[in-house]
């Protein structure tokens, strides 16, 4: 890793923020690597939250991920009914904040095998995970 | 003892406390002078006395709080600080104004706090926006990251709902003593259980109150300290530990800043959990105090559930926690931090009435900001504890 001062093609152009809403625009669920250290990362960042590196690639994850936390907001029946709030560990290591669809929310449980998916939210897309059926294609 | 030179360097010589519960036709302003006023006539000062202000309001509306108290006060502080780390920032500026007293930079530091969401709004007034990573799954903020939290300890250690709610009906029983608590009355186990879901496993008696309130506390050198009129509580340890600010960074659920906090303050004031006598928590949500009590080393991590459920923390127990009936019965505007602090003195000067913990003379109090992210531990003795 070099200590230089970090320069144009970082300094300019998108941001991290943008350029990932600009992917998920495209229907495209990318997460960070850095070349420095390794380290995957999400939510995107401008620097390395485990060395401090500023060479962040744009990767595939492979989507896979595990249940880590989950809640279900109890919202009224006339504001849509409960929905459930989940922590999933992505393959690739980092945490990030989701919901399971296609299952009963009291369904979700911790440790239950999810794949991402993006879909479209009230304010544009989303990543949200399936539940990954142990034995099924998927 | 410890050698670190600020132990006891410094002592709150007034505390007080306003507009606790509902405080209609009140600002949250009004709340923090009358609060701030009120602390410094029980120090045998005034406002002309005051050289550092400490403190904040809670949500936007006076983001330069620190220097609009000052103000309508007629001080002009030679040190503002307005330092937001959520609820638990009053425990800094502890710290803060000890060191800068220490140092020779003021003589009278007025700390204050004071909202008025429960009568303005009827809910929390929070100063965090939705994090975009996180808004389109749409948690409360902030009960569901405290729910997530809470379901991992329970997986994790097999923490029951019960468990939570033990340290509920621990606070009421409390505030049961208090005639200042905002909720009293009897609360049990199967109350907590079936009352309305927020955010699974938190129902709306795991989660703190939404109340009015306001608290001031003034603090000087401890050579001046004797010369006033209240008995002096020093500040004996204090440390902050930062972890995150949005759930989905915390580096671990079921382990809070807490430990390191804990431990720093504790080496400070040369003590360990054995020597607290009474302890006061922030306690947002239910989840906390059990991590809380596992963190600052009072029971063995994945315990606290069982260690609460012993009925230890409730009057009679063998730990005296959250004296005043907690965030979750006592008092809860917004931000808590403040309202920790004023009940230790309390219990060190002796002055608690029905809930005073006999010859309490060491107190832990533990503040908690955004969603277990930032954790303040302040240790605070009597003049036998020096």
């Amino acid at each position: 890793m070099t200590n230089a001062t970090p320069t144009d093609g970082w300094t300019v152009g998108p941001g991290p923020d943008l350029a990932f809403a600009q992917l998920l625009a495209r229907d495209e669920f990318r997460i960070q690597r850095c070349r420095d250290c390794g380290t995957h990362l999400f939510y995107p960042r401008l620097a390395c939250t485990h060395c401090g590196g500023v060479d962040l690639a744009w990767v595939t994850p492979s989507g896979r991920g595990v249940v880590h936390a989950v809640s279900v907001v109890n919202r009224s029946a006339e504001k849509g009914g409960p929905y459930n709030v989940v922590l999933v560990d992505l393959a690739e290591g980092p945490r990030m904040m989701s919901r399971v669809e296609g299952v009963a929310h009291e369904a979700v449980r911790i440790g239950m095998a999810v794949q991402a998916r993006v879909a479209p939210g009230p304010d544009g897309p989303c990543v949200v995970f399936d539940n990954v059926i142990t034995g099924a294609a998927a | 003892m410890s050698s670190n030179s600020l132990r006891g360097s410094a002592a709150i010589v007034g505390a007080a406390l306003a507009g606790l519960g509902e405080a209609p036709g009140r600002s949250s302003e009004e709340i923090a002078i009358e609060a701030s006023v009120k602390a410094l006539a029980e120090a045998g000062l005034t406002t002309r006395h005051v050289d550092a202000v400490f403190g904040s309001l809670p949500g936007n509306a006076n983001p330069l709080s620190g220097l609009l108290i000052a103000e309508m006060l007629g001080l002009q502080p030679k040190i503002t600080d307005n330092n937001r780390t959520g609820g638990s920032t009053f425990l800094s500026y502890t710290l803060m104004a000890a060191m800068a007293l220490k140092e020779g930079l003021c003589e009278t530091a007025l700390i204050f706090y004071g909202s008025n969401q429960r009568t303005a709004s009827g809910k929390l007034i929070s100063s965090v926006k939705p994090f975009v990573y996180e808004a389109p799954y749409a948690p409360i903020f902030p009960a569901t990251s405290y729910a997530l939290a809470a379901s991992r300890h329970m997986h994790e250690y097999g923490t029951t709902r019960e468990q939570l709610a033990a340290v509920a009906v621990a606070a009421r029983a409390w505030a049961n003593l208090n005639p200042e608590a905002f909720m009293r009355g009897p609360l049990s186990i199967a109350d907590v259980l079936g009352s309305r879901m927020v955010s699974s496993p938190l129902t709306v008696r795991d989660c703190c109150l939404v109340t009015d309130g306001g608290a001031a506390l003034v603090m000087t050198t401890a050579a001046r300290a004797r010369d006033l009129p209240k008995k002096p509580v020093y500040l004996l340890g204090a440390a902050a530990a930062t972890t995150h600010m949005n759930i989905v960074a915390m580096p671990t659920l079921t382990e809070t800043g807490a430990l390191d906090s804990g431990r720093r303050a504790f080496a400070m004031a040369g003590m360990t959990p054995a020597d607290i006598d009474v302890v006061e928590l922030y306690d947002a949500f239910t989840i906390n105090t059990i991590l809380f009590l596992e963190d600052l080393g009072f029971c063995k991590k994945g315990e606290g559930g069982a260690f609460v459920a012993s009925g230890a923390i409730a009057p009679g127990g063998r730990l005296p926690v959250n004296t005043n009936g907690g965030g979750l019965s006592c008092v809860h505007p917004g931000m808590y931090g403040m309202f920790t602090l004023v009940e230790a003195v309390r219990q060190l000067r002796g002055e608690a009435g029905q809930r005073q913990v006999l010859d309490a003379q060491v107190a832990l109090c533990h503040g908690n900001g955004g969603v277990l992210s930032s954790q303040i531990t302040n240790i605070l003795g009597t003049e036998s504890t020096l």
